[in-house]
This record gives C-alpha cells, sequence and structure tokens, in this order.
C-alpha cells in the first residue's frame, strides 16, 4: 500500500512499479457479470499464467484491460499509467479463433500489421517494417512460410503468424490467449522458448493458459480467476491443490485429478 | 354474394389478406432459423420460373404455374448450398451469386419472348393488387378474381402445413440435429417449407410483385419476434401485423392516391419500427431502461461484492468507505450514490458516517456471486 | 453494325465506359464487403436506392442526375444505419435485418414511384430505368460524376489501405492498436452505397447487389493477397460491364443489367471451378489421382505381402484374387501399374485368369508401403 502514490486515480502514475495494476474492476457482459471487484497485481519481468474454469472470465479479464469490452467500476494501470496512454508499449495476441484465416494475405503481411500502431495514419509499411516482420518470423521459426497464404499454414504456425505479430510490436507487456491451444508439441516448446526469451529480457507475459499440468513448467507466477481472483503470486505459493479445488469449486470431483497433478509435479521437479 | 366479389375494393382487400397470412405464416421459421435473406432469393429468382413455366406451359396462374416456379426457388436454394458446400465462397455470397443470375436470366427470357403478355419487368417488380379484381375465373357458379383464389389456396396449405407439422418445425427450427435424431427429417421439412416460400411468391407475384413479398414474409414475423417469446405467438402476431398493414395500408393508398401493394407493404415497415422502439420487453425504449436498471443494479451488485472483498483485510478502512467508490471503483459521484441509494434501498449496506458495512442480505448477496456453484445446491 | 461500325459507336463508347468505372468501384469496394461478410448489405443498399432516386427527382423536379444519385446516396446510407440499429439494439439478427430495410425501403420507393407518375411528366419513365438500368441512356456529363464519385471512393481507399485491411481481417486487434473501428467499418458499409450510385444507370438498383458482389468472389479465388484481390476484382467487373453493355448495345432490346450479371456471374462460376490452386475442378481431379496412386500401392502391397507367404520373389499373383481380396476390379489399376513399370505379366495357363509378377521397382515401391502402413492397411 505504501508505494501506492497519493496523486489518486486521477493523477497520472499509479503503481509504476507494476506492469499491470488492476483495482476493484467488475464487468459485466451482457447484463451478466463476467467479473467480479477484480484486484490483480503482475510484476515486471514475470511469466504469468491465467487460469481458471470455462466462464471464469479470463479471456474477458484480459480484453477488459485492453478495453475491449466496457468496465462496469475498477481501474487498470500498465507501469502506473492507463492504457490508452501506454497502447504502444502493450502488445496483444488474440485466440487463434478471432480471425478469418481464409482471409487474402500472406504470413508476412499479417506481421506487418503488428507495425500499424507506430506507423501511424496516410504512412505505409515500408523496408524497415518488412525487415523487422522478416526477424519476427525468423524467430518463431517460420521465415521460410513468409510468402504463403495464411489459410496455408497449419494451426501451429497461425499462431506462430499471431505471435511474430505482437514481437514487432517491440512491447513491453504481452498479453496472450490461449496461445497454446490446438497446436501441436513443436509449435507450443517454440511459442514457450520465446515466451520464455522475452521473459529474459526483461518483457512481462500474461497468459491465458488451460493446461494446468504444464503451468507449473512454463510460469513463475500465477492468477487462478473464477469470477473473482481466487489466488495470486509465485507460482510456488499459489498453485496449490488447495486453490485449485476453491476456483473449480462445484467441479471439484473433476478437479481432484490435476490438484493430484499439480502436486506430484511439485515432488518431480 | 356475386356483388361482394365483384366489389373491387374488397377483393384487393381480401387479396392482401390472403398474401399478408400466407406469408407470415411461413416467415417466422425462416427468421428463427437466421435464413430470412433466402425469401429474398427465393422471391427474385422465382421470375426465371415464372417465364420458364410460362415458356413451357403457357399457363401465367393456377396450380401449374405455382408448382412448376416454385421449383426455380428450392432450386436457387439448392444451388446456393451448392455453391456454398464449395467452401470457395461464404454462405451469403453464395446467395447474392445465386438469386441475380437467376433473376437475370429470367428478365432476359421476358426481354425476348413476352413483349405482348401481361408479365413485364415492371409488374414483376412492382405487381398491382389494384387490378387483381378484373382478372377472374369461374368457381362454383360465381366470379372471383384470380388472384384471390389461389392467394386464398396458398394461405390454406401453410396454414395445414404449419398446423399439420407444428410441432416438427418447431424442433426442426431449434435443434436440427436432435430433430434429425427423433427422424423427422428436419431438412426435407426446410426444404418443404422453402417450396411453399417458393409457391406462395408465385401465386403472390401479380398482387405484389417479386420484392414487395420479401417485406410481407420477413416483416411482420419480425415485429411480432419482437414482442413475444413464443413461437404460437410469433405464428399468429405476424399474420394479425400482416392484417394490420394490409387494411391501413390500403386505407392510405386511396387517401393518398398511391400504390396499394407498396403502401401495404410501408405499413409493415411502420409496424415493425413501432414494436421496435415500443415493444414491451424487446422494444428500444424498454430495454433501455432495463439497461439503466439492470446497470445500477450490477454496480449495486459490485458494490457489495467489494466491501465483501475487502472485509477482512487491514485495508477495509481505505477501501470500505464511501469515498473509494470513487476512488477505487472509478464511479463519477454522481453514479456513486445512485449506486450508494440503491444498495441501501435494497438493504444491503449500512452507512456509518463515512464507513460502509455489508448487512446481512448483503452478504449472503455477495456470497452467491461469488460461489455461485453453492447457490440451490446447498 | 459491323465490327467497326461498334468500335467507332459513340453511344458505344460511352456506355463501355461507364460500365468500366462501374467495374472498378463495385470490384474494390465489394472485396471490402465480401471479406467483411456483408456481401448481402449490397443487395439492401441498392434496393434502399430506389426511394432515394425517387426523392432525388421530387425534390429537383427533373430528371437531374446529381440529385437523383444524391438521393440514393443518402437513402442507401439511412438503409446501412437502420440495420446497424436493429442488429445492435434489437434481438433481430442481421439476415432479418438486412431483409427489413430492403423490402421496406423498396416499398416507400414504389409508393413515392406513383406520386411521381401521378403527377404526371414523362419523365416518370425515366426513373424507371433505375430499376434495370439502361446503359444506352447514359451521357457524357454522367459519366464524369460517375467518375467522379469512384474518384472519391478511391482515393478513401488507397489513402486508408492499411486500415481498412486490418479492420477487415481482424477488428478487435486494430481495436487494441487505437483504431477508430466503427468508424471504419461505417466508412466501408457507406462507400458500398457509393458503389450502388454510381451502378445505378449500368444495372439498375434490383442488380447491383450481384455487382458487389460477383467480381470480388471470382477473383478472390484466382489471388490470395488482398492487393491483388482488389485490381483482379476492379478487371472483372469491368469486363463483364463492358461485356454485358457491348451485347446490350448491339440492340436486341436486351435490359443491361440482367446482361452485366450474367456475365460477372460466368466469371464466378469459371472462378470457382477453374482458378488453378482453388478450382474446384482441379481439387476433385487432386482427388481422384490420389485415390488411384493409394489403390495402386495398395495393389502393390498385397502382391508383396503374397510373394513373401510364397517365398517366391516372382510370386505370380492371380488378377481375380486380387480382385475377391480388394473387392474391386483391379484390372485398370494393374495396367496402370504396368505402364509405370511396377508390375509385369507373368504367364499362365490358358482358361486361368491373368497372373501379374512385381517388377524390381514395384518391389520397392511395396516395401516403402508396407514400411508406413502395415500389411494390415487396405
Amino acid at each position: 500500500m505504501n508505494e501506492r502514490t497519493a496523486t489518486g486515480p486521477q493523477g497520472p502514475v499509479h503503481e509504476p512499479g507494476l506492469a499491470l495494476h488492476v483495482e476493484d474492476l467488475t464487468v459485466s457482459y451482457q447484463g451478466r457479470p463476467a467479473l467480479w471487484d477484480i484486484d490483480l497485481d503482475v510484476p515486471p519481468g514475470v511469466m504469468a499464467a491465467i487460469v481458471g474454469p470455462n466462464g471464469a472470465g479470463k479471456s474477458t479479464l484480459i480484453k477488459s484491460v485492453l478495453e475491449l469490452v466496457p468496465r462496469t467500476a475498477g481501474h487498470v494501470y500498465l507501469f502506473g499509467q492507463p492504457y490508452r496512454t501506454v497502447r504502444r508499449r502493450v502488445a496483444y495476441v488474440p485466440q487463434r479463433s478471432a480471425v478469418d484465416w481464409d482471409f487474402p494475405t500472406t504470413a508476412l503481411d499479417v506481421v506487418m500489421m503488428g507495425r500499424y500502431g507506430h506507423l501511424g495514419w496516410l504512412r505505409r509499411p515500408g523496408a524497415g517494417e518488412r525487415r523487422r516482420a522478416m526477424a519476427a518470423l525468423e524467430e518463431v521459426g517460420i521465415a521460410e512460410l513468409a510468402g504463403r497464404q495464411i489459410s496455408q499454414l497449419s494451426g501451429g504456425q497461425q499462431q506462430r503468424v499471431f505471435v511474430a505479430r505482437a514481437l514487432v510490436q517491440e512491447a513491453d507487456l504481452y498479453f496472450l490467449d490461449e496461445p497454446m491451444a490446438g497446436v501441436d508439441a513443436t509449435t507450443e516448446r517454440a511459442i514457450v522458448r520465446l515466451l520464455e526469451d522475452l521473459r529474459a529480457r526483461g518483457k512481462t507475459l500474461v497468459v491465458v493458459h488451460h493446461d494446468l499440468q504444464t503451468v507449473r513448467r512454463y510460469f513463475d507466477w500465477i492468477v487462478i480467476l473464477n469470477v473473482r481472483v481466487i489466488a495470486q503470486g509465485p507460482v510456488e505459493r499459489a498453485y496449490t491443490p488447495e486453490n485449485l479445488r476453491r476456483a473449480y469449486g462445484g467441479q471439484i470431483s473433476l478437479i481432484e485429478g490435476f490438484g493430484a497433478r499439480a502436486t506430484d509435479g511439485v515432488s518431480g521437479e | 354474394m356475386q356483388a361482394i366479389l365483384d366489389n373491387p375494393a374488397l377483393m384487393i382487400v381480401a387479396t392482401g389478406l390472403m398474401v399478408g397470412a400466407a406469408s407470415a405464416l411461413l416467415g417466422p421459421f425462416l427468421i428463427l432459423r437466421r435464413n430470412a435473406m433466402l425469401a429474398d432469393a427465393i422471391s427474385h429468382s422465382i421470375v426465371f420460373g415464372i417465364v420458364t413455366v410460362w415458356l413451357i406451359t403457357g399457363a401465367v396462374a393456377g396450380p401449374v404455374q405455382i408448382a412448376g416456379a416454385a421449383l426455380t426457388g428450392v432450386l436457387t436454394v439448392v444451388l446456393t448450398e451448392l455453391v456454398a458446400g464449395t467452401g470457395r465462397v461464404k454462405h451469403d455470397a453464395a446467395i447474392g451469386l445465386v438469386f441475380p443470375a437467376l433473376f437475370s436470366m429470367g428478365v432476359l427470357l421476358l426481354n425476348v419472348y413476352a413483349r405482348e403478355v401481361h408479365i413485364d419487368a415492371h409488374t414483376v417488380l412492382l405487381g398491382e393488387i389494384g387490378f387483381v379484381w378484373l382478372d377472374t375465373v369461374e368457381l362454383a357458379g360465381y366470379r372471383v378474381p384470380q388472384a384471390l383464389v389461389w392467394m386464398g389456396a396458398m394461405a390454406a396449405v401453410n396454414a395445414a402445413f404449419v398446423a399439420l407439422f407444428w410441432k416438427e418445425l418447431k424442433l426442426a427450427t431449434f435443434d436440427p440435429v436432435l430433430a434429425a435424431a427423433f427422424g423427422f427429417r428436419p431438412r426435407v421439412l426446410f426444404y418443404a417449407l422453402l417450396f411453399l416460400v417458393s409457391g406462395t411468391a408465385v401465386a403472390a407475384f401479380d398482387a405484389v410483385g417479386a420484392i414487395l413479398f420479401i417485406a410481407f414474409v420477413i416483416v411482420p414475423p419480425a415485429a411480432a419476434y419482437l414482442l413475444s417469446d413464443r413461437l404460437v405467438w410469433i405464428v399468429l402476431g405476424g399474420v394479425a401485423i400482416s392484417a394490420v398493414s394490409t387494411l391501413s395500408g390500403y386505407g392510405l393508398a386511396v387517401a393518398w392516391d398511391v400504390s396499394i401493394g407498396g403502401m401495404m407493404a410501408s405499413m409493415t415497415g411502420v409496424c415493425l419500427a413501432a414494436a421496435f422502439l415500443f415493444g414491451p420487453r424487446y422494444g428500444l425504449v424498454a430495454g433501455l431502461h432495463r439497461r439503466a436498471r439492470q446497470a445500477v443494479e450490477n454496480e449495486a451488485r459490485a458494490l457489495v461484492v467489494h466491501l465483501a472483498t475487502h472485509e477482512a483485510g487491514a485495508e477495509r478502512q481505505e477501501e470500505n468507505v464511501a469515498a473509494a467508490m470513487h476512488t477505487h471503483l472509478g464511479w463519477s459521484a454522481e453514479r456513486a450514490r445512485a449506486v450508494l441509494a440503491r444498495s441501501i434501498d435494497r438493504d444491503f449496506v449500512r452507512r456509518d458516517g463515512e464507513a460502509l458495512e455489508l448487512t446481512e442480505t448483503g452478504r449472503e448477496e455477495a456470497e452467491a456471486l461469488l460461489q455461485p456453484w453453492r447457490r440451490g445446491g446447498g | 453494325m459491323t465490327a467497326w461500325d461498334l468500335l467507332s459507336d459513340y453511344t458505344l463508347h460511352t456506355v463501355a465506359m461507364g460500365a468500366a468505372i462501374l467495374g472498378v468501384i463495385s470490384g474494390v469496394l465489394g472485396s471490402f464487403a465480401v471479406l467483411r461478410q456483408q456481401s448481402l448489405m449490397g443487395d439492401a443498399l441498392s434496393h434502399a436506392a430506389l426511394p432515394g432516386v425517387c426523392l432525388g427527382f421530387l425534390v429537383a423536379g427533373t430528371r437531374d442526375l446529381g440529385w437523383i444519385l444524391g438521393g440514393a446516396l443518402f437513402t442507401g446510407g439511412l438503409a446501412a444505419l437502420t440495420v446497424l440499429a436493429l442488429t445492435r439494439l434489437s434481438r433481430l439478427k442481421t439476415d432479418a435485418a438486412i431483409g427489413i430495410a430492403l423490402s421496406v425501403f423498396f416499398a416507400v420507393g414504389v409508393v413515392l414511384l406513383t406520386v411521381i407518375q401521378r403527377m404526371g411528366g414523362a419523365s416518370q419513365a425515366g426513373l424507371e430505368t433505375f430499376l434495370f438500368g439502361q446503359a444506352a441512356a447514359i451521357l457524357r456529363s454522367d459519366l464524369v460524376l460517375m467518375g467522379g464519385v469512384t474518384g472519391v471512393a478511391l482515393t478513401v481507399v488507397l489513402a486508408l489501405w492499411k486500415e481498412f485491411k486490418l479492420v477487415t481481417f481482424d477488428p478487435e486487434f486494430a481495436r487494441t492498436l487505437g483504431l477508430p473501428v466503427t468508424l471504419l467499418e461505417v466508412a466501408l458499409t457507406v462507400m458500398v452505397a457509393l458503389a450502388v450510385v454510381v451502378g445505378l444507370q449500368m444495372v439498375g438498383v434490383v442488380l447491383m447487389a450481384a455487382m458487389v458482389i460477383a467480381p470480388a468472389a471470382a477473383a478472390r479465388q484466382w489471388v490470395s493477397r488482398l492487393e491483388h484481390m482488389v485490381v483482379l476484382a476492379a478487371l472483372i467487373g469491368m469486363a463483364s460491364g463492358i461485356v454485358g453493355a457491348v451485347i446490350s448495345a448491339l440492340g436486341a432490346g436486351l435490359a443491361t443489367g440482367p446482361l452485366i450479371v450474367l456475365a460477372a456471374s460466368a466469371a464466378v462460376l469459371v472462378s470457382i471451378l477453374f482458378a488453378p490452386g482453388r478450382g474446384v475442378v482441379w481439387e476433385a481431379a487432386g482427388r481422384v489421382r490420389e485415390r488411384r496412386r493409394l489403390r495402386g500401392r495398395q495393389v502393390l502391397a498385397t502382391m508383396l505381402s503374397l510373394a513373401r507367404e510364397h517365398g517366391d520373389p516372382d510370386y505370380p499373383a492371380e488378377q481375380g484374387m486380387l480382385d475377391a481380396y480388394h473387392r474391386l476390379g483391379t484390372h485398370g489399376v494393374l495396367e496402370r501399374l504396368e505402364a509405370r513399370g511396377q508390375v509385369r505379366r507373368a504367364r499362365h495357363m490358358p482358361g486361368e485368369g491373368r497372373h501379374w509378377v512385381l517388377t524390381p521397382e514395384g518391389r520397392r515401391e511395396a516395401e516403402r508401403t508396407l514400411a508406413e502402413i502395415g500389411p494390415g492397411g487396405r
């Protein structure tokens, strides 16, 4: 609390030491509450997983942080400032199913779209953008597919294109919505390695994740969500079977196995 | 009796009522299946069917014409599904590719062969319900307007179809997979429905033309859909709304001396606008009102949850006070006041100076909201 | 008319230029509409142009193209807003909303047509050409207006190219970059109304939908980049426009609109069937080839298994036995394999069926197959 500046919510800077600071956020979606009074802190330089059962509001949380869905109450600060003023420091990887992959465009072109925010109105992407985009495709390991039409990419390759698009945004904070859903094992490993790379460079990653079994292996920070925050903090402290059980509540029987496996994970590593 | 049948005004209105009833009986199933634009496609492409049937059989009215031309309507849908089925274009684009092509062929055939016949491009689009009483047939010793006979027949057939297959149609519209599992053949049923839509379009063609027919199929049922949740009321309400539109449209058309069919169709739009704006449950006014109330309600719940979350912690001094509604929840002073008033009204919150405290009801509410799985299950 | 007369004919030049302009604007804007899955919006906007045409005429008091097109743009925009309002603010879905806007606006147009008709004036006949288009009536001065509108639209598309592309592909991501997504989407929709306005004289309100959809849908089959698609759609639109206009101008009394639409539809059909890479025909041919290859490999594998069972690499397999094993006539398969040098005929007793032996190459292929799918894989 003492870190908090005295200028109040209208002030320019609020918890500047945190990459993401969410305060009392409530979101109702089509008349139904999706998130209740979320208080959330993510320090810079971590790789944070958001987990929770279906309908827990994981995607909604990211979307409301990015002002894609309206908030009923609460504040969100990124690096101490409202989203609008730090847009350029933030990158977003939506769910793969969010777009029509039959769209007539190439992988390289999609990646270059990540630069549009920096370009501004009327300016065309040029050689510089091209170079950056190629480098990003190189990083995600599909540079040879740059000219390929996007419908001819596999699911995993499409996901890599999306990640590459976020890379060229050259942000400090990355939001990824289920980047590992429905991709092959190779892609999953490649994406994880890439995210770890970004973290090593001091970037912050917030990832909606669905696979409870890999949480311990991939992430160092966890937010367990079910309409409200059940637990948050470093994985070794907050990712406990007890917390999972609280999050998955009514589906306790379903979660027993996961809880046990999560514990196994501890002893196994 | 013959006097009634010779009264042009009555015959025009009766024909209009039959067009409206026959169309509105079928429209709800298209709208609920999100296939409303098939009515658009069918009504355009039956022009091709009407011309083809006329070229082959010489029929410009009657069952042969209706059934024959209606096949083109079904053909439109088959072709649309075929084109969309290739996966090369999306379904809506497929509709927009197929019917203009068929319609174009129909118009060109008219250009070439039908210069002297009464079906010209003008009637194709606009129809002329004002003249239906001129063209009569002998029926049980009476001279009856041809259009009325065939529209009446279509209305009867449609009513019988909907009544006989009510539960099948209902299920096939709502859940085609389950309907298929029960052996109701939803696809056969759907094509039968489209065949009747096409037949109705053909029969209605002389009276209102190809495009105004769309208004009768889609608009009254859509208005009824904005007023009710029950299928039976949507169907009957659609018929009623089309009757109101027909009567008022005729009156206004006579008063202003304008196109009768056009005015009837315009009135369906007026009815829809009324339902859209003032419908008791789904109307815009009611909706805005409800949304405003719901917003305050949701905000009151947000406050309750907020208080519950911070009740036990050390931050209570900072969070659970009236001022926090502004500084933490981000509400304007005015909004905060409204929410607080609502929360106190609902007996969720007690105010003690600056401090806000949950009442017993408020705590129960918060618990129910935070742990929905506990609700009901005990 | 000889070919030379045709090429030097003044009217024809005008018509062809008009058709070319229409092709460009509808191809470019239609590409965005089709990709945004708003194909049928063009249908609503073009039908909704009719009341605007009448209003423009009523205001100007004469058939002044500027006023008429202005009116069409106005009511087209109004129809787009109606669709938006109905889908955003009521429970109606897009298909119903488009059907409602289309038919009700058109009905109002029909009413207004009779108003103008009653006011007398031979110029009313001129308005009806807007239903199907009458290219021959286009004047050089009209071309300036059409070209101007097209120029404006193209300038906007060029200037906002990357924004339009992003909003069409991934509107949510565009929003996170801070783009005014709703504004850009409205701009794209309203610009379709510009295309409609340009097309009114060429194809008329009823068939404009096809001009928005068909060139874009055809172009999409050949190319896989938006830049190329837009250019190709403009070219296809242009070509269809010119072809249709020329046939119509040859004087057989055929309406221009349907001819242009049929030309564009033909382009779509050819594209869907034969475009390299995406063509349905190539895909089907590929499937047949694949199935044949697979069947060949299966037969080879069976022969190898038989040879191994009998410990004789040159074991002659009887064709009838292979037929029975694969439950199909393997004659064609074996002849193809023979042509590829993977099997050869073996001597056999007269009265017995044909026998086949693996060649060394066939054996290698069979070994590969067995390694991949295992001996049971058939």
